[in-house]
């Protein structure tokens, strides 16, 4: 029973070894780190988080990307609630097709989209705001937003609506104050990928920003290309960026075998 | 669930319609819009009707893509979903840890993916990188910015240590799910953990493994930033897979035809076999 | 084969449990002989799946010693105590056919090809699957599945005692009667010891030979089922077996006799009665209610035709609900009657507990 252990064990060392790298790299100079290897932060120091919380370019970037993200899953996770209810209750002409059309979205390369949604948001105007980010995003969480939510809802039985009708409660009352409680696991889960895979993105995201609203990702690439190689503060900004997935994830964790053990990821 | 026929239901689909078709159709009308025209300079399109697929398909650069994608995602496939799968049934299931796995699983899941690049280009730097002088000192001359097959084994190391968490989860919410009953008679039945394995544990894995590998298919075809932050699509072309050369026409070069043909073969591609795994699916979850 | 013998098992799922509620399984003895069709009929939570599960030894109790025929099995895996077990929904090798799924266990203990297919042919007779026993498991029905479990069980010679837990659950209704036959009739045919959990008393009174009934984890009875049926040791006991169950009314008791609602009874077990006259209620089944001129008043206030009989509800002047049975040609009177409780059948509970 032991044994068996340690391949969890082994492979969680493996998974933390990098991110225990990027930790180690932010405490030290850029000098120590291209000087040679150590394990450790010989000369530890806080500068280059300092920079980071200090200096408006840095810091503006994350507060972007964040923008858009939450503006993301609100935005996903509000669209595809009524569209998966309607899915999960209804036949209606074409239904079948429009969930596998809805399904392909997922299956579309970003590279494809990044020039067409370059010339789109630029031609409304949105470029280089967090909706552009955002609404591009959409086109891939939502149709996973549906996707999960209809599977969470068709676990509720329709005696639940019916039920809810008969004592007289309105339709948005009934989805409101009943519905949505009953699923709100199903919600937790959807908002979590949503929030995941729209922070994670970076190719959409460089693209359709500038500066006004270049995410923290997009900067550290320029950064990196432009100012030469700022180690400790590139490492610094990258340990930054675990936080909020840390933190969500902390958040979800009851609830990720859950929405995983429906497959709809 | 029996489901009732109410066509009125397309006014709660609609703002999904709308909001996916905006982002869907109208790029997508662009693309094709550009795949069969030619433009010489600004704003003079000419008709070219298949020309760029033809020729798009007859370059060699792009078969050399093509070919390096489909090496790249057919090892990540052969790698990362046996591997999983053993971790995801040497996970525990029940007890305090069980938390912490899932939450140390998911971790490398949140880290944007030019991050993850970042990570993985710093730790692999011969000189001052934790793997990279690691491999050194083992006796490798290791240096994934000059040899091809060095770059390659960054990135695939790299992409397992990513994405190998995602077939993880699945394949543990699968074995989750499965009702203490069946492990119960099996070991009544004097079953040994290997028949246990293979009769009760992977038939009911079916469904989520399929959805694993069809995830892992399509992400890793689609592959991009990663790669891009961590060698460029180098040294030389060697690990230019096919989001990278789509970029590289398309915004790198304006090549607006080629591009968009490209663009649409490769949507082409993905769609094809993931509507094969999509059916396969759907085959085992009627049944 | 075997006597099973349950020496001073209880039970806990809690680690480190503080109060008398923390146990699944209060301190229990029992003895099973060899052979017997026993129920262990409770409400859900009462203890039934866990005592079975330390039986078969998917459990390890956290008290107390289990003997198979004398030797102690306590800390032997399922395999090693050779039971077999039936659960709730069919447990089949999806991927395997119906022979294959009926081969297994012998497979695993490497007995020999000619031996497999001649027990594993006798045993699909018996369950009537030896027309299906080419086909692919998965594709049968509920009760098919449920027969295939079943047979895993049986095509084990030396198995000791086969455990079933509530297995028709999932079966449809009226397929349940011809398992439940089916059942009965197997073990009248193989004579092994059989152990059947089930919260439906229709089920445990038709199969067992005799019933365990449980309820927060303690035995409340056991007997065969015409003795939980004419002399409930408890009033749980009553109100649970019988359809519908033992009334049990609230009286006093006064120089041998009952009184309720300011009406002498006559009991079966008033004379052996010495205590205060507290904390005391009457229990008589519907069966043994009737109409007559003389006893306690009510208001007849709703009768149900169930066929044969009809149930009839009362109401007593105090507002308490009494039932009884009446067949189908007595007549019932509208409004006032009086009621007559058959004294052989009526006995005196005190905190629960029948007098004796």
């Amino acid at each position: 029973m032991r044994k068996r252990f340690l391949i969890p064990a082994v492979y969680a060392i493996f998974l933390l070894l990098p991110i225990y790298w990027l930790l180690n790299m932010s405490f030290k100079t850029t000098n120590e780190i291209l000087g040679g290897l150590t394990l450790w932060p010989h000369s530890f120091t806080l500068d280059n988080y300092r920079i980071i919380f200090t200096d408006p370019t840095w810091y503006d970037g994350y507060i972007a990307s964040i923008e858009y993200v939450v503006i993301n899953t609100v935005l996903s996770v509000a669209v595809a609630l009524p569209a998966a209810y309607a899915f999960s209750r209804y036949r209606f002409l074409g239904d079948k097709h429009l969930f596998f059309w809805l399904l392909t979205n997922r299956m579309a390369p970003p590279a494809v989209f990044a020039l067409p949604f370059y010339q789109l948001y630029s031609a409304v105007g949105l470029f280089d705001t967090p909706w552009a980010v955002a609404l591009a995003h959409t086109l891939f969480n939502v149709p996973l937003a549906v996707w999960i939510l209809e599977g969470f809802m068709s676990g509720v039985p329709k005696e639940l609506d019916e039920t809810a009708y008969v004592d007289g409660y309105s339709f948005p009352r009934f989805f409101f104050r009943i519905f949505m409680p009953t699923i709100a696991a199903g919600i937790g889960v959807a908002c979590f990928f949503c929030f995941m895979f729209s922070w994670v993105e970076l190719l959409l995201a460089k693209t359709l920003t500038a500066v006004a609203a270049k995410p923290i990702a997009a900067l550290m690439t320029k950064t990196a290309s432009t100012s030469g190689y700022q180690l400790g503060l590139l490492a610094a900004a990258g340990s930054l960026t675990l936080i909020p997935g840390a933190v969500v994830i902390y958040f979800v964790r009851n609830y990720i075998a859950k929405g995983f053990a429906l497959g709809r990821v | 669930m029996s489901k009732t026929v109410n066509h009125k239901a397309w006014f709660f689909v609609l703002p999904v319609v709308l909001l996916v078709a905006f982002s869907a159709i109208i790029p997508l009308m662009t693309v094709v819009n550009y795949s069969v025209q030619e433009s010489f300079g600004e704003n003079q399109f000419f008709w070219a009707g298949v020309e760029w697929f033809e020729k798009v398909l007859h370059d060699d650069r792009f078969h050399a893509s093509l070919l390096r994608q489909i090496l790249f995602t057919a090892l990540i496939l052969a790698i990362e979903v046996p591997l999983g799968l053993v971790i995801a049934l040497a996970m525990p299931r029940r007890g305090p840890w069980v938390s912490v796995c899932l939450v140390l699983m998911a971790l490398p899941l949140l880290i944007p993916w030019n991050v993850v690049g970042a990570m993985w280009n710093i730790m692999a730097l011969p000189d001052i990188g934790l793997l990279g002088r690691g491999l050194n000192v083992l006796g490798w001359e290791y240096n994934y910015t000059r040899q091809p097959f060095a770059a390659w084994f960054t990135i695939i190391l790299m992409d397992v240590w990513h994405w190998t968490s995602l077939v993880v989860l699945l394949c543990y919410a699968g074995l989750v799910s499965i009702p203490d009953a069946y492990y119960q008679a099996a070991k009544i039945d004097g079953a040994r953990a290997w028949a246990v394995f293979r009769y009760i544990q992977l038939p009911k894995l079916k469904y989520v493994l399929t959805i694993a590998i069809l995830l892992r298919f399509m992400d890793s075809f689609m592959i991009y930033t990663e790669v891009v932050v961590v060698t460029g699509g180098g040294p030389g072309n060697s690990t230019t897979f096919l989001s990278i050369d789509l970029v590289k026409t398309a915004l790198g070069q304006f090549d607006l035809g080629p591009a968009a043909a490209m663009s649409l073969i490769y949507f082409l591609i993905i769609l094809l076999l993931s509507w094969l795994f999509y059916t396969l699916m759907m085959r085992n979850e009627a049944r | 084969m075997a006597q099973i013998v349950l020496r001073d098992l209880r039970h806990t799922y809690m680690a480190a449990p503080r109060s008398d509620a923390d146990w699944a399984l209060k301190k229990l003895t029992l003895e099973w002989a060899d052979g017997g069709a026993y129920a262990l009929l409770g409400p859900s939570g009462c203890g039934k799946t866990t005592l079975l599960n330390l039986i078969s030894g998917l459990l390890t109790p956290t008290e107390g010693h289990i003997l198979f025929d004398g030797r102690d099995v306590t800390s032997a895996s399922p395999e090693e105590r050779n039971i077999a077990q039936v659960f709730q929904f069919p447990v089949i090798y999806d991927t395997m056919t119906v022979y294959d799924n009926l081969a297994f266990p012998l497979r695993n203990r490497r007995v020999g090809q000619r031996e497999v297919d001649e027990r594993v042919r006798e045993v699909a007779g018996m369950l009537e699957l030896d027309s299906m026993l080419k086909h692919r498991a998965a594709g049968l029905t509920a009760d098919g599945k449920q027969k295939i479990s079943l047979g895993r069980g049986l095509v084990r010679s030396d198995v000791n005692v086969i455990m079933f837990d509530e297995p028709l659950t999932v079966i449809d209704p009226h397929l349940k009667w011809v398992l439940r036959s089916k059942l009965k009739e197997l073990h009248q045919r193989i004579r092994r010891t059989m152990i059947y959990v089930t919260h439906d008393q229709t089920e445990a009174l038709t199969f067992a030979d005799q019933v365990v009934v449980m309820k927060d984890g303690e035995i409340v009875q056991i007997g065969t089922p015409v003795e939980l049926f004419e002399r409930p040791s408890h009033t749980f006991v009553g109100h649970f077996i019988g359809s519908p169950g033992m009334n049990v009314l609230p009286c006093e008791a006064r120089g041998g006799r009952a009184v309720f609602e300011g009406q002498t009874i006559d009991t079966a077990n008033g004379v052996s009665y010495r205590g205060e006259g507290k904390g005391l209620e009457l229990g008589v089944r519907p069966e043994f209610v009737s109409f007559a001129a003389e006893g306690v008043p009510v208001q007849v206030t709703k009768v149900l035709d169930a066929g044969r009989y009809r149930i009839v509800e009362t109401a007593t002047n105090a507002g308490r609900t009494i039932k009884m049975l009446v067949p189908e040609d007595e007549r019932i009177p509208e409004g006032s009657a009086r009621l007559h409780f058959a004294p052989e059948r009526t006995q005196i509970y005190e905190n629960g507990w029948m007098v004796t």
